[in-house]
């Protein structure tokens, strides 16, 4: 059973295939996430150009931070895929590598974001000011909120990984895992092209 | 240090208030005392709070739903004595803003904590046995929703001691449930117990959506799956699809609430109809939730007492299949007055009506199963019966509010109250108390009576009758809904009728009650000791009642959408292995009712702004999935001796009550079949040759 540590790599990548039962569950969680994010991009659209006398999306948002955080999901994503490729080869130490720099990453993004909400908010437009920022506020945060307790979880698997080794209950969770981080850069990408590129396209026009 | 929360929270102005306190302290203590005295303390957490079998777990969820029936029953038996001694010149008994936190009360109780634990339970029970399977695909998440679901329900239980509840209706409409029009802690109640049932129940659908996909015993294709597993599997779709949308206007209800953001403000750039068109994405989907399941149980019921196989089966995947998905089209028949343009309203009209069509094919496909069937009228048929006629009737004043100028004649008025009571009360109460009487003897091995059962079931039906068609005649003379007091004396008359309605209802709830005493009593009589006490069709009753708790001894195979009926008229039934083999099973665990916990005291830290108990909370609640994730012996092994031991009990009573013998006369009177044994579908013919 999953309970000793198994060395078996076949059953390590059985276990990590997408379509095992598990697996499968979180898949269905996963949609249930899209229809979350869905409704907050609806909350954004709707509420994206009532300013109450606010800022607009031109005076806060920068392409500058914004790509750079951008960029670092991106790769994050890519270094949970060589991850995955070292499961599947059976490179312990390789897997513990791509997650440590995948956390770095992700704490790059998380980073920037925070600072980037600090400096909104002390240009005194914080998430009270306006119907808008209070969406904008309430989207990419949720997002925020996701990555951090993204990044929890790659650290209790590069633990679990330390501790017991390559067993298949550890590459069933490391097949959701990856689900959730990739998932949750395509949603980047969706705030991305919804909030700030027409932001800033508006906001230079405004 | 305690943020909002001071002593002024326990004071209440109302007596009624207090004597409710007294009652719910006074019963808790009563149980409490009751449990420690007979020592059943420690039985309780082994066997039920710390359980992941999903049977135990089914039981859970009915027994919450009995108590918050009989809750939400008080309530509503409250706002009618209220209607019914208010009017001109007499202000009834209520104040307005305790008038308002009980329909609040009521409405929220009856969907989010009787009608969803009551079907969410029958789910649990039937969903596995229907499908051969041994427990669901995530028995520990299947713990956590239970547990979650009863925290919240504490939180509604609280909000009467501590503060109060919310006076903004069931569906908390912006502005008024924001901070600015209801400042006190009863919205926030609100807020968080549902938030938490509502992740309890989203947990729910990804556990049954994967379960009835992955789960099913070898030979069940997707068309051979019993009606009921194709009605849950459509809700549990729902569920995933709908309920998130839910989530996410409370939780943005609630940062208006707690840190100032104008997400449903009406001021600032907030935008009231943004709540109202998200909560309705998901509020019209639930009513397709609460009632699909309902016709899945119908289905069943229909089959087994009429001894026959289910008419236009195919027809009935389709037609849940298409209410399903219209159930997202629909959402705009809620506010057809709020100011859209006549050509949207008239898209979602249609829209609605159209929902109709695959609901009437449902009707005519049970009216055809019972149609020169050999009908039973056990209590499950009746409820069916009563269903049939009555929701067809509230089916038909749903089309009539679906025209958008109709509805701005009824709109909010006490039409559109018996509208949905005609159809919730039918579709959703019946079906479950349907599938209460049908699946009671499975699980705890003995049947329901039948004398009390039929007083319950015609108080229910005579009561519903007298208490909801004066409302429809109320709503038509132009009463709005929600009303504490009112000046039209023509109204009184009709107010006092639906009040007696409420008291033959109490009749029919108190005779239920009075049903499930007599019965325990009578148990030894009522033994169902073959596991099949109805003449099953569907693999649950192929095992005994109740069943182990591995369900299957061995993995059924399926050659039918009968499988049950199938192996009886063939003669493989309980076909034992040449040997049995070790079962690994979900071992039991504290960490769902830790959560739980965890939870239910985040939400009351929250309502009161206790922070730093909140942020603990979280963190506690993921420190206690970590924990957990470290833990890899999370199984246990049945021996197969004891598989075989207990099989051959079985065995045993099955001769003893001439089982084998008695399955002779099913195969001379049951389904026509061809000559190698299949069954031929019903037409609107009786039996070949002869007419229909």
């Amino acid at each position: 059973m999953a309970s000793s540590p198994s060395h078996d790599l076949n059953r390590v990548r059985a276990a990590a295939r997408a379509d095992t039962e598990v697996n499968f569950g979180f898949w269905a969680y996963l949609m249930s996430d899209v229809v979350l994010f869905s409704m907050l991009f609806l909350a954004y659209v709707n509420l994206s150009q009532r300013y109450a006398g606010g800022p607009t999306p031109g005076e806060i948002f920068s392409l500058h931070g914004v790509f750079l955080e951008t960029m670092a999901l991106l790769a994050s994503s890519l270094t949970f895929g060589l991850a995955m490729v070292s499961l599947h080869q059976g490179k312990k130490n390789h897997i513990i590598g791509w997650l440590l720099a995948t956390f770095v990453l992700g704490a790059f993004f998380l980073w920037h974001e925070v600072s980037e909400f600090v400096h909104i908010i002390h240009e005194g437009a914080s998430f009270d000011r306006s119907g808008f920022l209070s969406a904008y506020f309430g989207l990419v945060g949720t997002h925020g909120a996701h990555v951090f307790f993204g990044m929890i979880w790659l650290l209790t698997m590069v633990a679990q990984i330390a501790l017991r080794g390559l067993t298949p209950a550890i590459g069933s969770r490391l097949a959701r895992l990856s689900l959730f981080w990739h998932f949750l850069d395509l949603v980047w990408i969706c705030v991305f092209s919804t909030v700030y590129l027409p932001g800033l396209i508006q906001g230079g026009s405004a | 240090m305690f943020g909002k929360l001071t002593l002024d929270a326990f004071h209440h102005s109302s007596m009624i208030i207090v004597f409710a306190n007294v009652i719910m302290i006074g019963t808790g203590l009563a149980v409490v005392a009751a449990l420690t005295y007979y020592r059943k303390w420690g039985y309780l957490y082994r066997e039920w709070f710390t359980t992941v079998d999903h049977k135990k777990i089914g039981v859970i969820y009915i027994v919450i739903a009995l108590i918050f029936l009989l809750r939400g029953f008080i309530d509503a038996a409250m706002v009618r004595a209220q209607q019914a001694s208010a009017g001109p010149g007499m202000d009834g008994y209520l104040e307005a803003a305790h008038f308002a936190e009980l329909f609040t009360g009521h409405g929220t109780m009856m969907i989010f904590f009787m009608a969803m634990p009551f079907l969410v339970g029958l789910m649990n029970i039937a969903i596995p046995l229907q499908i051969g399977a041994r427990d669901v695909s995530f028995p520990l998440l299947n713990a956590i929703s239970v547990w979650l679901t009863a925290a919240a329900g504490a939180l509604v239980m609280i909000s009467l001691l501590v503060g109060s509840f919310s006076e903004a209706g069931w569906s908390g409409y912006t502005p008024f449930s924001g901070l600015a029009h209801s400042p006190g802690p009863g919205v926030d109640y609100w807020i968080w117990a549902l938030q938490i049932s509502g992740i309890s129940t989203t947990l729910t659908g990804v556990n049954f959506v994967t379960t009835i996909l992955k789960k099913r015993a070898p030979g069940m294709t997707l068309m051979r799956m019993p009606m009921f597993t194709w009605t849950v599997l459509c809700t549990s779709i729902l569920i995933v699809v709908s309920f998130p949308a839910l989530t996410a206007a409370l939780a943005l209800l609630a940062l208006d609430r707690s840190v100032g953001t104008h997400f449903f403000t009406s001021i600032m750039g907030g935008d009231q109809m943004l709540y109202i068109n998200m909560f309705w994405l998901w509020g019209h989907p639930e009513v397709y939730i609460l009632v699909l399941p309902a016709f899945g149980i119908f289905s069943e019921v229909v089959t087994t007492y009429c001894n026959k196989r289910l008419f236009g089966y195919t027809s009935m995947v389709w037609a849940t299949m298409a209410i399903a998905f219209l159930s997202f089209g629909v959402w705009v028949h809620h506010f057809y007055t709020m100011g859209q343009d006549p050509l949207r309203n008239s898209i979602f009209g249609i829209a609605t009506m159209v929902i109709a069509i695959p609901t009437g094919v449902k009707i005519y496909d049970w009216i055809w199963t019972m149609f020169r069937g050999r009908i039973e009228y056990k209590l499950p048929m009746l409820w069916t019966l009563g269903f049939l006629i009555t929701f067809v009737m509230g089916g038909m004043s749903g089309v009539l509010l679906a025209i958008p100028g109709a509805d701005y004649k009824m709109h909010n008025s006490l039409f559109l109250v018996a509208h949905f009571h005609n159809v919730l009360i039918p579709g959703t109460m019946f079906g479950l108390l349907a599938g209460f009487y049908y699946w009671f003897p499975k699980v705890f091995g003995f049947r329901l009576d039948e004398k009390w059962g039929r007083h319950s079931f015609w108080g229910w039906l005579v009561g519903f009758y007298v208490a909801f068609v004066p409302l429809y005649m109320l709503g038509i003379m132009g009463m709005p809904r929600r009303m504490v007091t009112y000046d039209n004396p023509a109204w009184h008359f009709w107010l006092v009728i639906a009040a007696i309605g409420a008291i033959i209802v109490a009749y029919g709830i108190f005779a239920m009650f009075m049903q499930i005493y007599v019965s325990w009593r009578d148990r030894e009589k009522n033994a169902d000791l073959t596991g099949d006490p109805w003449g099953g069709r569907t693999l649950e009753w192929s095992i005994p009642s109740p069943p182990p708790e591995y369900n299957f001894a061995v993995v059924p195979e399926v050659r039918d959408r009968d499988a049950f009926m199938e192996m009886k008229v063939n003669d493989w039934a309980y076909q034992r292995p040449s040997a049995y083999e070790d079962i690994h099973m979900p071992k039991s665990t504290p960490l769902a009712i830790v959560i739980a916990a965890l939870s239910f005291v985040f939400g009351f830290a929250y309502v009161w702004h206790i922070w730093w108990l909140a942020g603990l909370c979280v963190l506690g609640t993921v420190a206690a999935v970590i924990v957990r994730s470290f833990n890899d012996e999370t199984e246990f092994v049945i021996p197969a001796a004891e598989v075989e031991a207990d099989e051959d009990a079985f065995h045993r009573r099955l001769q003893d009550a001439d089982v084998f013998e008695h399955m002779k006369d099913i195969k001379e009177y049951g389904d026509e079949r061809t000559p190698n044994g299949e069954f031929i579908e019903p037409t609107t013919r009786a039996t070949s040759g002869v007419p229909g």
